[in-house]
């Protein structure tokens, strides 16, 4: 068992943070993970910023921006998560990015260094399913990296089923259309009804609902309908212009569990 | 369907060599995977093509004449054709793809139509199709593109569209493409992305060319009538993303014999730091959903291209023309700004027709590919000079 599939052993439901690698100062990345971890994240998500992140809203593209320019890159990730493990050893770790970074810094390379750090998951949004099956698959598992996918409203019932068999973590279930740190925008109902579809298929990967959950009150809602759910635009809102940002980081936590 | 990759033809997947593919968030998978399915069947029914070819006829304005530039040719020494995209309604190639595009966009039942522009020809295209169509247009363009194109921005505005700006990392045309993706993930179910150029995820570079060849099946019929041959010697286009040239270049890919020239923007220079030049200075890597060749630092993150014309400031190229490229089917040369704005006078001046900015770079290579007296010498002209009119001005050509 895996450190991810252990924090789903907990009676709880489970807050997954994400945050920006670099952000809002180049050496911010481990002092907030450890914030994070100790404030009661479950799950941590590691943004590996890119120049165009398609999947994103404002708030993560300026932060991806002030990243990069504050000279965040795979290298300088991975020289500063080397012994990250041994500030945050049990809380699953994950790298979410773009996949041309990894292509440029090499997917090997990528794993390799990844799993020397301790990290236990990736997620790489434009990573097409049928290409991770026939290039990334085994040099993932040789590594013992779990891919985590996306499925979203428009997601066809059997395309579930293939990413949920080639599933062993969570499956990111995005909130609704739209990218992050929109609102829900649904009509009344239309969420509810397929958070309820996607229940009724009895998936064997547990699911984390993200996009658009902002605060307690937003977090509790998508809680209803899965193992937990994911937070990251509000994260980086509330690091904003902060002196001390893993207060902020572990302030926000508390916002939400408390 | 089995299908045999061609120059023409991608792989199932969407494949030209190494390059294409589809590189999408699992938000935009549904509404890609839809087109990928039904592109090639809706194009090919009788009643689409049809409507397609009429509106191309008596609403775009084609064939488009193909003209023997006759003072171009003296100066040059060789026998230069214009293949008069210009004359197009909206003055470029780009309402090729835009026709064909939103007749698609009508069957798979899509309501809204969202665009990129670059120079706005793109963006004036799609939204004079959606007026024509009765349907909603938004189009994104960058903050700095709006500046550089004016008089494009309100045609867009005065043909009903909404523009939006795109104020993200350089503000130009990658910019823009990245907004109007984002659109599309927000709103996947009534919306058809129309985008203006032989990127993004496959199928689009297959479907754009495909709408884009009657540039050069036309070519073939005039150049047998006027030269007695249906293949030239050299066909020249300029490339951002590449749809004129994809189009100029489509029905010849299969003969050897016919050299192909793709231009690109240098910028100040190919290795001043302020270029266009991806065939140069990019390597493999993925921009918008497909494989390519990609302006990028060392890490992977996209670098911010330049060109003083709008719509060649790209980091990438199309995958067909990297793979063109890459197996030396396509020779790829670069000219600079001031080459560019030469050729627009020179064109003005002996042949009597302004060039658009991005067309004039295909225009000064003339002296640059090695033909003889007798070659015959294809330049698409794709768009008329309009819209650049500002830019010359403040240039100072006179």
């Amino acid at each position: 068992m895996n450190r991810i599939q252990n924090a789903f052993q907990q009676d709880k439901k489970l807050l997954n943070i994400y945050f920006t690698a670099g952000y809002p100062q180049l050496e911010s990345t481990v002092p907030i993970l450890r914030a994070l971890a100790d404030a009661g994240a479950d799950v941590i998500e590691i943004g590996v910023p890119f120049s165009d992140p398609l999947a994103d809203g404002p708030v993560i593209q300026a932060s991806s921006s002030v990243a990069l320019q504050n000279g965040m890159n795979m290298r300088v990730l991975f020289g500063q998560l080397k012994d990250v493990r041994e500030q945050v050893p049990n809380t699953p770790i994950l790298l979410m990015g773009y996949l041309n970074p990894v292509m440029q810094f090499g997917v090997e390379n990528f794993c390799r260094e990844a799993a020397a750090a301790g990290v236990d998951g990736v997620i790489l949004p434009d990573l097409p399913l049928d290409d991770y099956v026939a290039e990334y698959q085994d040099i993932f598992r040789r590594h013992n990296l779990r891919p985590v996918f996306l499925i979203t409203p428009q997601t066809a019932p059997e395309r579930i089923r293939r990413i949920d068999e080639l599933t062993e973590s969570f499956l990111y279930l995005v909130s609704g259309p739209g990218t992050t740190g929109g609102a829900n925008t649904q009509a009344e109902g239309v969420q509810e009804a397929y958070f309820q579809r996607i229940s009724d298929m009895n998936l064997r990967n547990p699911r984390l609902v993200g996009f658009g959950i902002s605060d307690k009150q937003s977090f509790d809602a998508a809680c209803q309908h899965a193992e937990g759910a994911i937070i990251g635009s509000a994260l980086i809102k509330a690091l904003e212009g902060t002196d001390d940002a893993p207060a902020a980081a572990a302030a926000f936590v508390s916002s939400i569990i408390k | 369907m089995t299908i045999t990759p061609t120059y023409q033809q991608p792989t199932e997947r969407g494949y030209y060599g190494q390059f294409g593919g589809a590189f999408i968030p699992e938000m935009l998978y549904p509404n890609v995977e839809e087109l990928r399915q039904q592109y090639l069947s809706i194009m090919a029914e009788p009643a689409f093509q049809q409507e397609y070819q009429q509106l191309l006829r008596d609403y775009v304005g084609r064939p488009t004449p193909l003209f023997e530039a006759k003072r171009l040719s003296a100066k040059y020494n060789t026998r230069v054709f214009l293949k008069r995209e210009d004359l197009c309604h909206t003055g470029a190639h780009k309402v090729n793809n835009t026709v064909g595009q939103i007749l698609l966009a009508r069957r798979l039942g899509k309501t809204r139509i969202i665009a990129e522009t670059g120079a706005g020809q793109h963006g004036v295209a799609t939204a004079t199709v959606c007026a024509l169509m009765g349907m909603e247009c938004i189009v994104y363009m960058g903050e700095v593109d709006m500046e550089r194109q004016k008089p494009n921005v309100y045609r867009m505005r005065l043909l009903g569209a909404e523009v939006r700006p795109a104020s993200s990392g350089s503000k130009t045309l990658k910019d823009a493409t990245n907004e109007a993706i984002r659109d599309w993930i927000s709103n996947p179910v009534d919306t058809h992305y129309i985008i203006g150029s032989v990127v993004g995820p496959h199928p689009y570079p297959d479907l754009v060319a495909r709408l884009q060849a009657v540039i050069s099946e036309e070519m073939r019929k005039q150049l047998l009538e006027k030269t007695g041959s249906e293949l030239p010697q050299y066909v020249v286009a300029c490339v951002g993303g590449g749809s004129n040239a994809a189009g100029a270049f489509y029905h010849f890919l299969e003969d050897p014999e016919v050299k192909l020239v793709a231009v690109e923007a240098a910028g100040h220079g190919v290795h001043s730091g302020h270029s266009a030049a991806t065939s140069v200075l990019g390597k493999p890597g993925i921009i918008h959903g497909a494989r390519t060749l990609l302006m990028q630092d060392e890490d992977g993150q996209i670098t911010e291209p330049y060109s003083l014309s709008a719509g060649l400031d790209y980091p990438g190229i199309g995958p067909l023309h990297a793979f063109l490229a890459d197996a030396g089917r396509a020779q790829f040369i670069s000219v600079t700004d001031d080459d560019a704005l030469k050729a627009v006078v020179e064109c003005s001046r002996l042949e009597g027709i302004i060039p658009a900015l991005e067309t004039a770079h295909a225009l000064a290579v003339l002296d640059r590919i090695g033909a003889g007296p007798d070659d015959v010498v294809v330049i698409n002209l794709s768009g008329r000079g309009d819209k650049d009119l500002e830019t010359y001005i403040q240039q100072d050509l006179m």
